[in-house]
Formats: structure tokens, C-alpha cells, sequence
């Protein structure tokens, strides 16, 4: 029995065909057809501009960073099985995954990818202005990317303070103390003042806009606690969403870029 | 082995095998100039830069203790400053644009990347440059810095071939490309070996370099300097020149914003689906000088070269924290009644700060006008109004960054607008 012969019966047992409803993708017909088939590779259309596979013009840079948030979100969920976000263990636990834990490189696996999406993800966006692909019909992928952008920074920053050690409380500290300048709504910004009911102010360091961003006056448990449900649940969720969105349109909008 | 110079032997071996390296990289590149450009003269030009490299290569795996000449590290640190690396980065930003077909030559890019590596690699015998550059958070800035610049001259390479085809009646050469190909293989395989591939780069990128871990984290020591994450430092350096309100919110909103709105601003149809300069003169340049100097050079300036009390260092200098700048700034409201008019700044704050104000009122209502009526006449005919108005007030955002700073420099002006009162500085 050659190998052929070999993959030909196991293309022919029940279980194979349960699974792929057609013959190997190896003339025209079934190489439409696979793309047809399979919820993940119909992501792609069935056949593409050839420069949407010349690498000199893509960068591949947009799927490298959908690939990096993949396994962003690997590692991270397998790194939310050793991690507490508490003032208590959260040092402790990053400490033990560098030092005595067997995977603790999922922890250097899901930073320095963190910090190859940030990378990726402008050289993605800088492809596609170079090329022109954010112009029509692509206007509305392109707001779209720029919040996906948004997104990846702020995860990004979300993840930097989950560690709880000098770096991450003042990078974070630099980072929010932004907000507390915010117009109106940060109890240093221009105007905030203004904002009073019968002399009483209303935006003070107990309600302005950094208040809400770290739940306290300053970076404490409440900020962890804030930045951890940020980074693992609601901001991936938002990101997964728009990333779905962003997919879909490039597809309707008629491929990765030029006129329609 | 020991060294006369204070250079670690592991130091020395990892420059070596750089060095080794970089020996390959131009063997490769002097066996492409024999063989598929027939080019006797370039060949033997990179084959003497091999050997160059070469002896680099064996003078370091040798541990000989080559160090960076010190008067080259004290004149490069002698001549940096906030000033003059932003004005070198202008410059160098505007010649490239500019000789933009010069400097896309492969020769003359592989020449300048040469150069670069060369010096890298000398530079890290300076344990103050080793040490900031290998910092592990670090080290994505230095592939920023590789992966940016290669980009960009393979953008620009193209977009001047383009621009040569349609000059002599072509099409580009993407629209050569427009016939369809199957997903599968194609397609399908590329994505799976790029996957592969990125997967071995971030596996052997963790085993090399372990992820940091300072000490617990204690709200009484404050570090110095203190840092945000690495890819907000270019609005952490926008601090030296305006207060967090801009910085850090107004200008970043405005980035954001304007990104989102740049589709419906571009009016220009050419250019959609392939590199190229000519055609899109202006959209392109502000785009670049937005996110090459005004983001990712402030970046590098404010990882690299930003140290104690965000003092500059030089590449070369020891972030001594009792580094002492004078600071002797004054705001436009002192300039105004002090030193002009000899009168006094106290007083209501409006009729204090009314030069400020005016000033800003005129930038941001009066210029636009004066601008569609010259320089930008057509742009206001061929958008309307509204679209004007946003172009121009989002140009005029990113514009006062570089503004300020030349009056800080010029002048040593702090403040336009100071009304502390409200926290509305500007």
C-alpha cells in the first residue's frame, strides 16, 4: 500500500466524510468548493487579485496581527489558570510563572506577542494608506481598523499593569493620569471648574474621569481588578466583534484593496 | 579573555556573531549582484564589505576590545539635543522624500542599512547605549525602528517605479496583477507558512529574552524616569510642550478622529490599489511626516534618549539624575506686558492672557480663510466648506506640535494661553 492508497481510504471512511463533504481540493471544482465548505477557510473568497498573494504588496501584515491576537488569546487564557488579580498574589503569581511554574514562558509568549501585534498592526495600517485601500468603497473598514487600533492599545495597556510591579503601577500612573486632565470631565481640565451646583463642585478626584477609569484615587486593587475584566473579558470581546465586522467587509467591499 | 577596555567577553561575542551576521548578509548580496544583476563592479564592492565585516566578525569573536572611539561618542552626544534631533529627523525626512528615487536605489538603501548595522554594532561596546537598547522592553523599538524603515523603502521603491510606468503612459504594476487566483493553494499555504513562521520567531523570542519583572510594585517609590508603555511615549514627549489636557487627551482624540475621517477628507480617487507618490503628493507626505516624526522618531526619543527628570541624554551619556537644565521658559503674557508694553501681568486674567487668546483665535478662525484664498484655494473649491474646515483644523492639530516646539526653541516660550485659573493652558 503506497501513501496515495493510503490517504484515499482514509478520504473514504464515514468519520472523513462527516467532516469534509468532498474529494481532496485538488482540481478546480473541489478548490472552490473547500473554500465553500469550511466555516474558517470561508473567511476567504474563493479567489483573489494576484497581488492580494504578492507578499511585496500585502506585508501579510493584517493577518499576522489577526494571528497574534489568536495567540494573544491562547496564552492569555491559559495564563488566567495561574493568575489572581489581587494585591495579595497577583506579584506572587507573575513571579512563580518566571520562576517555578512548567509553562511560564506563556507569559513571555503573550508579552512579546502583545507587543508584536502593537508593531504589526501600524505596519498594517500604514500598508493600507500607502496603498491607497482606505479610499471607496473602503472608508467604513478603515473606521473600523482605526478602532481595532484603539483596541490593540488599549489592551495592550490594560495587560502592562496585570503584572503589579514598579513598571507596571507607573506606567499606568503616568498612562491615567492623563484622564484626571481631561475638558470638564477630569477634575484638572480646563472647565471643570465651571461645573458646579450652588458652590459645590461636581467633578472632583472622587468622580472625574480617571475616578472611573482606575475605581479609585489613585492605582489600587480596584484599578487591577478594573484593568483585569478589561483586559480578559471586554475588551477581547469588542475587539472579536469588530474584527468579525472588519473581515466580512473586506470581503463585500471587494477585496483587500483597489476600485471595485 | 580579558580586554584592556571594560568589554564584557559575552558583549563581545554577541557583537561578533552580529557582525558574522551581517558578514552573510552582504556575501548574499554580492552573490546577487554576480549572478542575477551580471554586476562586476558592485560584486566586488560587497565582497570587500564582506570582508570588512569579516574582520569585525573575528576581531570580536576574538574578544579584542574594539570600543567606539570616545571623542565619536562624546561629539555625538555633544551635538544631540531635543533640537537637533528632531531638526535632523525633519531633514533627513524632507531629503528623502525629496531624492526619493536616489534613496530607494537597492544599492544606495543597502549602503545606508550597511552603515547603520556597522554602527549598531560598534555603538554596544557603550554600556550606556548597550544597556538602554537591550532594556527587553526595549527591544520592540529597535525592531520598530528595522521593520519601519524597510517597509517604508519598499514602499517608496515601488511607489517610484509606479510613478516612472505612469509618467511613460504604463499602469502601475499592481494592475498587472489583477487577474484571479484560487484561494486554495495559493493563498491558504502562504497564511499557514507566515503562521509558522511567526510562531518560531515568538517561541525563540521568549527563550532568548525573559519577560520583565521589576520589584513589587510600591506606590512610595516613584522611579525616575517614570514611563508610560512604549508606544504612548510619543504623546509622553508632547508633555515637554503641552499640558496633559492637550497631550494626552485633546491631540490623541484628534489622532483618532482624524485617522477615522481621513477617507471622507481624501478627495483624490487616483492612487486606490497601488503604491505611488506623485498622485497622491499630499496626502502621502502629511501622512508620513504624522507617523514617521511626529510618531515613531518621538517614540525613539522618548525611550531612547529621555532619562531622569525627562531630561535628554545623549545616545552615549549616563542618565545622571542630578543632571541640571535650566529651565527659563516664559509665557506669551509676559512677553506681551512685561517686556514690550513694561507694564505689570497682574490683573483680570482675560485682559492678561487677551494676546494669547487672540493668537489662537487667529490660528484656528482666521488662518483657515487666508488659506483658501492661496495655498490651498484649490483644495478649498474642490472640497466645500465642511470638508475644508475638518482638513484643516485636523492639519492645524497636528501642526502646532511642531509649532510649539520651534518657539520653544527660538524663544523659550512656555505658555500662549495661561489661565491656570481654569487649567486651560496652551
Amino acid at each position: 500500500m503506497s501513501w496515495a492508497d493510503i490517504g484515499d481510504y482514509i478520504r473514504n471512511t464515514q468519520l472523513w466524510k462527516s467532516i469534509f463533504r468532498h474529494p481532496a481540493p485538488r482540481d478546480r471544482r473541489n478548490r472552490v468548493v473547500v473554500m465553500l465548505t469550511n466555516v474558517f477557510l470561508h473567511l476567504h473568497p474563493v479567489s483573489v487579485r494576484k497581488s492580494g498573494i504578492d507578499l511585496s504588496y500585502t506585508w501579510c501584515m493584517g493577518g499576522i496581527t489577526f494571528f497574534l491576537f489568536l495567540v494573544e488569546t491562547v496564552t492569555g487564557v491559559l495564563l488566567m489558570f495561574y493568575y489572581r488579580p489581587t494585591l495579595e498574589h497577583a506579584y506572587n503569581d507573575i513571579l512563580s510563572l518566571r520562576d517555578v511554574t512548567t509553562l511560564g514562558i506563556l507569559r513571555e509568549l503573550h508579552r512579546w506577542g502583545a507587543h508584536a501585534m502593537v508593531i504589526t498592526i501600524w505596519l498594517h495600517m500604514y500598508r493600507v494608506f500607502l496603498t491607497g485601500s482606505y479610499k471607496p468603497p473602503r472608508e467604513f473598514n478603515w473606521g473600523v481598523g482605526v478602532i481595532l487600533l484603539v483596541l490593540t492599545l488599549l489592551l495592550s495597556f490594560t495587560g502592562y499593569l496585570l503584572p503589579w510591579d514598579q513598571l507596571a503601577i507607573w506606567a499606568i500612573t503616568v498612562g491615567s493620569n492623563m484622564a484626571r486632565a481631561t475638558p470638564l470631565m477630569g477634575y484638572e481640565g480646563p472647565g471643570s471648574k465651571l461645573l458646579q451646583v450652588g458652590g459645590v463642585e461636581l467633578i472632583h478626584s472622587g468622580s472625574d474621569a480617571r475616578f472611573l477609569l482606575l475605581g479609585g484615587r489613585f492605582v489600587g486593587e480596584t484599578t487591577l481588578l478594573r484593568f483585569y475584566v478589561m483586559h480578559c473579558v471586554a475588551l477581547p470581546l469588542a475587539a472579536a466583534l469588530l474584527i468579525a465586522v472588519h473581515f466580512w467587509r473586506v470581503r463585500k467591499d471587494g477585496g483587500i484593496s483597489g476600485a471595485l | 579573555m580579558h580586554d584592556h577596555y571594560g568589554l564584557s567577553g559575552s558583549l563581545q561575542t554577541g557583537i561578533g556573531l552580529f557582525y558574522f551576521l551581517v558578514m552573510l548578509m552582504n556575501v548574499g548580496f554580492a552573490l546577487y549582484q554576480w549572478y542575477d544583476r551580471k554586476d562586476q563592479l558592485q560584486t566586488i564592492i560587497w565582497g570587500a564589505v564582506s570582508a570588512i565585516f569579516g574582520i569585525h566578525a573575528v576581531a570580536y569573536l576574538l574578544h579584542f576590545g574594539w570600543a567606539i572611539f570616545p571623542w565619536l561618542q562624546h561629539a555625538i552626544d555633544y551635538a544631540m539635543g531635543p533640537t537637533t534631533y528632531f531638526l535632523l529627523a525633519v531633514v533627513g525626512f524632507t531629503v528623502l522624500l525629496y531624492f526619493r528615487a536616489f534613496f530607494t536605489d537597492p544599492v544606495v538603501a543597502w549602503s545606508i542599512l550597511m552603515i547603520t548595522l556597522w554602527f549598531s554594532g560598534l555603538a554596544m561596546t557603550n554600556i550606556n547605549f548597550k544597556d538602554i537598547i537591550t532594556k527587553p522592553d526595549n527591544v520592540p523599538i529597535v525592531m520598530l525602528i528595522f521593520s519601519v524603515g524597510f517597509v517604508t523603502w519598499l514602499a517608496l521603491r515601488k511607489a517610484v517605479i509606479n510613478d516612472e510606468r505612469i509618467a511613460a503612459g504604463q499602469p502601475p504594476v499592481e494592475k498587472e496583477m489583477e487577474e484571479k487566483v484560487l484561494v486554495w493553494p495559493d493563498l491558504v499555504y502562504t497564511e499557514l507558512i507566515a503562521m509558522i513562521i511567526c510562531t518560531l520567531i515568538l517561541i525563540v523570542w521568549a527563550i532568548v529574552l525573559k519577560a520583565p519583572l521589576e520589584q513589587p510594585a510600591s506606590s512610595a517609590r516613584i522611579p525616575n524616569p517614570s514611563k508610560a508603555p512604549w508606544y504612548f511615549l510619543g504623546l509622553q514627549e508632547m508633555l515637554v510642550y503641552y499640558d496633559p489636557w492637550m497631550a494626552g487627551v485633546v491631540l490623541p482624540t484628534l489622532i483618532i478622529k482624524g485617522l477615522m475621517a481621513l477617507p471622507y477628507i481624501d478627495f483624490n480617487q487616483k492612487g486606490n490599489g497601488y503604491y505611488t507618490f506623485n498622485e497622491r503628493k499630499f496626502s502621502v507626505t502629511t501622512f508620513l511626516f504624522g507617523f514617521l516624526v511626529l510618531w515613531c522618531v518621538l517614540i525613539v526619543l522618548g525611550t531612547f534618549l529621555r532619562g531622569p527628570n525627562w531630561n535628554f541624554f545623549g545616545p552615549f551619556e549616563p542618565w545622571d539624575p542630578h543632571k541640571n537644565v535650566p529651565l527659563n521658559n516664559v509665557n506669551l503674557s509676559d512677553y506681551f506686558w512685561l517686556y514690550l508694553l513694561g507694564m505689570s501681568t497682574e490683573g483680570h486674567w482675560f485682559l492678561r492672557e487677551l494676546p494669547g487668546l487672540l493668537f489662537v483665535f487667529g490660528y484656528l478662525f482666521v488662518l483657515p480663510p487666508l488659506l483658501a484664498k492661496t495655498i490651498f484655494r484649490d483644495f478649498f473649491i474642490r472640497m466645500g466648506f465642511v470638508r475644508y474646515m475638518i482638513l484643516i483644523t485636523l492639519i492645524q492639530f497636528m501642526a502646532c506640535l511642531p509649532i510649539k516646539m520651534v518657539l520653544r526653541w527660538s524663544i523659550n516660550l512656555k505658555y500662549i494661553v495661561f489661565i491656570p485659573e481654569y487649567f486651560f493652558n496652551i
